[in-house]
């Protein structure tokens, strides 16, 4: 029973990890926390659903593709929507303000896009729906990719940022924008491609998903808030920080889940994130 | 002048009064909106506008409000209940506002969002698993007439709020705070204390808000009374009107609340996709909201035509 319930809730949190990983990379490097990123997530299900299902393309074969999309997409946002409003802020706090109303609002041009298409119904497929036994509990197959997804992709990260040139000048524009083009290191390029890298993981996050999970139009926004409870767990930026809180965070889900009550996984998620929230901003990892 | 504008908001107000002997039952739910809306943006606006805080939470408020409502109904005096849901709006603001005001930027339109989904999670989880029941039905013997006189009297109560806190002492304080934090706190301003007392007062009479128009639901469950949506429309309302003045959410309210019913009635299906291209639109066009738009602008086009007659002169 323990096992079983730690097995689910690594699982849980492996997807958790995915889904924020892209989310710290665009708040704490390009300075833009975007709400719509769960519909970004949706859109990329969705999108996975219908090469599945009409033109019967294996969602692993489609995953690149969708991911591409994601990085495209997220680029032309930034270009269209964040970097005039960059340009205009007078100081990091009017940007954070003018930043969230606008992702605000692409949250519902996106949500409404998605439910003109393909209305408000549970959508789901089957893929890889094969039993795989781990010390001795039955997980399925399309479950445990998102748990290793998570791994390489959040530990190739950080090994990618900390000891790469292009890593270097995201960590310093993350950590000292002011200063960052003293170095000779172009603000607005490194802002817009870490957005755009960001949208590539959600895009990624949300192929995964969709493999295992039924989604809907308008489930989006409960992504979103799960990967900003993740990243502020882990402190804004940092991938080893995302990492671990949403490994945390999938087995407070699953134990709370198997010996609490069901009806409490989401109110216990919140108020866990109330509660680090006030006590460390920062972060349970980040500095301060 | 001033007294011009004094005796015009009289008669106007008082005109209002008599809307329902004169409008249909349509053009009543219209007004029954209106006013309940300009009372949420303006008590949002009383905190959210000087401050800069960006809360998520009027719903929470509101929902709280409507679900004191639904409960006490059928056993306290309809008076009381509306007393018994300000206090608890007063409480529960209170408590959470020394827990949150040190949070600032997206940390605070991050909590006050969480905060609401979780006062929902926690309802829900009441009602099933101890009452055993998830909706609740309010019947009482009022008609859309006397919820609406009550939602004119809260809204233009507000107005008056907002009015006295803008001269005021704490308005000049308020000023400065918006303006730069740390020259207000050097200038012996205790910001924590100002911000908590508007908090709790915008949020008061959100949750009188809801408490005034829940039995207009008749049924009520949490996901009725707690949509996302009250809360998205408040700030989108107060920030195209402008936050920052007296009648700046009363001019966001009034043309946004028509379209959004016109759209919904019209467009069900494409009101999510207007609603976010509406959303992007005010912050690029229209940042400090239409009331400043149209002053500035007001200013530029008469400034334009004095040198042209002044340019006229000297030739």
């Amino acid at each position: 029973m323990l096992m079983t319930t730690l097995m689910i809730g690594l699982v849980l949190g492996g997807t958790y990890s995915l889904a924020a990983l892209g989310m710290t990379m665009q708040y704490g490097v390009a300075r833009i926390m975007n709400l719509a990123y769960g519909e970004l997530m949706i859109t990329a299900s969705f999108a996975t659903f219908v090469l599945f299902s009409t033109f019967e393309i294996n969602p692993l074969l489609a995953l690149p593709a969708v991911a591409t999309g994601g990085f495209i997409l997220s680029y032309v946002i930034y270009g269209l929507l964040m970097s005039p409003l960059a340009k205009r802020a007078s100081d990091a706090g009017a940007l954070e303000v003018d930043s969230i109303l606008v992702t605000f609002g692409l949250l519902f041009l996106l949500q409404g896009i998605l439910l003109v298409i393909f209305g408000a119904d549970f959508t789901s497929y089957t893929f890889l729906n094969t039993p795989v036994e781990i010390f001795g509990v039955v997980l399925a197959a399309n479950r445990l990719i998102a748990l290793v997804a998570a791994v390489v992709l959040g530990g190739g990260l950080y090994l990618f940022i900390n000891n790469s040139r292009w890593g270097r000048n995201l960590r310093a524009v993350a950590t000292n924008p002011e200063n960052a083009p003293l170095v000779g290191i172009d603000l607005e390029r490194t802002a817009r491609t870490a957005f755009a890298v960001g949208g590539m993981l959600a895009a990624l996050a949300g192929v995964i998903v969709s493999m295992f999970q039924t989604f809907t139009a308008t489930a989006g926004v409960i992504f979103t808030m799960k990967a900003l409870i993740v990243v502020i767990m882990g402190g804004v930026g940092n991938f080893m920080g995302a990492l671990l809180s949403g490994l945390i965070l999938g087995l407070v889900e699953a134990l709370v889940s198997s010996y609490i009550d069901p009806g409490l996984t989401l109110a216990a998620v919140y108020l866990i994130f109330l509660v680090i929230l006030l006590w460390r901003p920062q972060g349970l990892y980040g500095k301060g | 002048m001033f007294k011009v504008s004094y005796l015009a908001f009289a008669l106007i107000s008082g005109g209002l009064f008599s809307a329902p002997y004169i409008l249909d039952s349509y053009g009543l739910g219209l007004m029954v909106g209106i006013a309940s809306y300009v009372g949420l943006a303006t008590a949002w606006s009383i905190f959210s506008g000087p401050t800069r805080y960006i809360s998520l939470a009027t719903v929470a408020f509101y929902g709280i409000g409507a679900y004191t409502m639904a409960v006490l109904g059928e056993h306290l005096a309809y008076p009381a209940i509306l007393l018994v849901s300000l206090l608890i709006g007063a409480v529960l603001s209170l408590i959470v506002g020394v827990a949150t005001l040190r949070l600032a930027g997206v940390y605070f339109v991050i909590f006050s969002f969480g905060l609401t989904e979780l006062v929902v999670q926690l309802v829900t989880w009441f009602e099933v698993n101890v009452t055993g029941e998830l909706g609740r039905y309010i019947f009482l013997e009022l008609e859309t007439r006397h919820i609406y006189w009550m939602l004119l009297s809260i809204a233009i109560f507000t107005l008056l709020i907002s009015w006295g806190i803008k001269r005021s002492r704490i308005g000049l304080a308020l000023r400065v705070i918006g303006d730069d934090e740390m020259v207000a706190k050097h200038s012996g301003i205790h910001i924590t204390n100002i911000k908590l007392i508007l908090f709790a007062l915008s949020a008061s009479i959100m949750t009188l808000i809801g408490a005034v128009q829940a039995p207009r639901w008749v049924y009520v469950e949490p996901s009725i009374v707690f949509n996302p949506v009250v809360s998205f429309l408040t700030v989108i309302m107060a920030l195209f009107g402008g936050s920052n003045r007296l009648f700046g959410p009363v001019f966001g309210v009034i043309p946004l609340f028509l379209l959004f019913e016109w759209l919904s009635a019209n467009f069900p299906n494409h009101y999510s996709i207007i609603l976010g291209i509406l959303f992007i639109g005010i912050v690029f066009v229209l940042p400090r909201g239409v009331l400043a738009f149209f002053e500035e602008n007001y200013a530029k086009i008469s400034s334009r035509i004095g040198r042209n007659t002044a340019e006229g002169d000297i030739k």
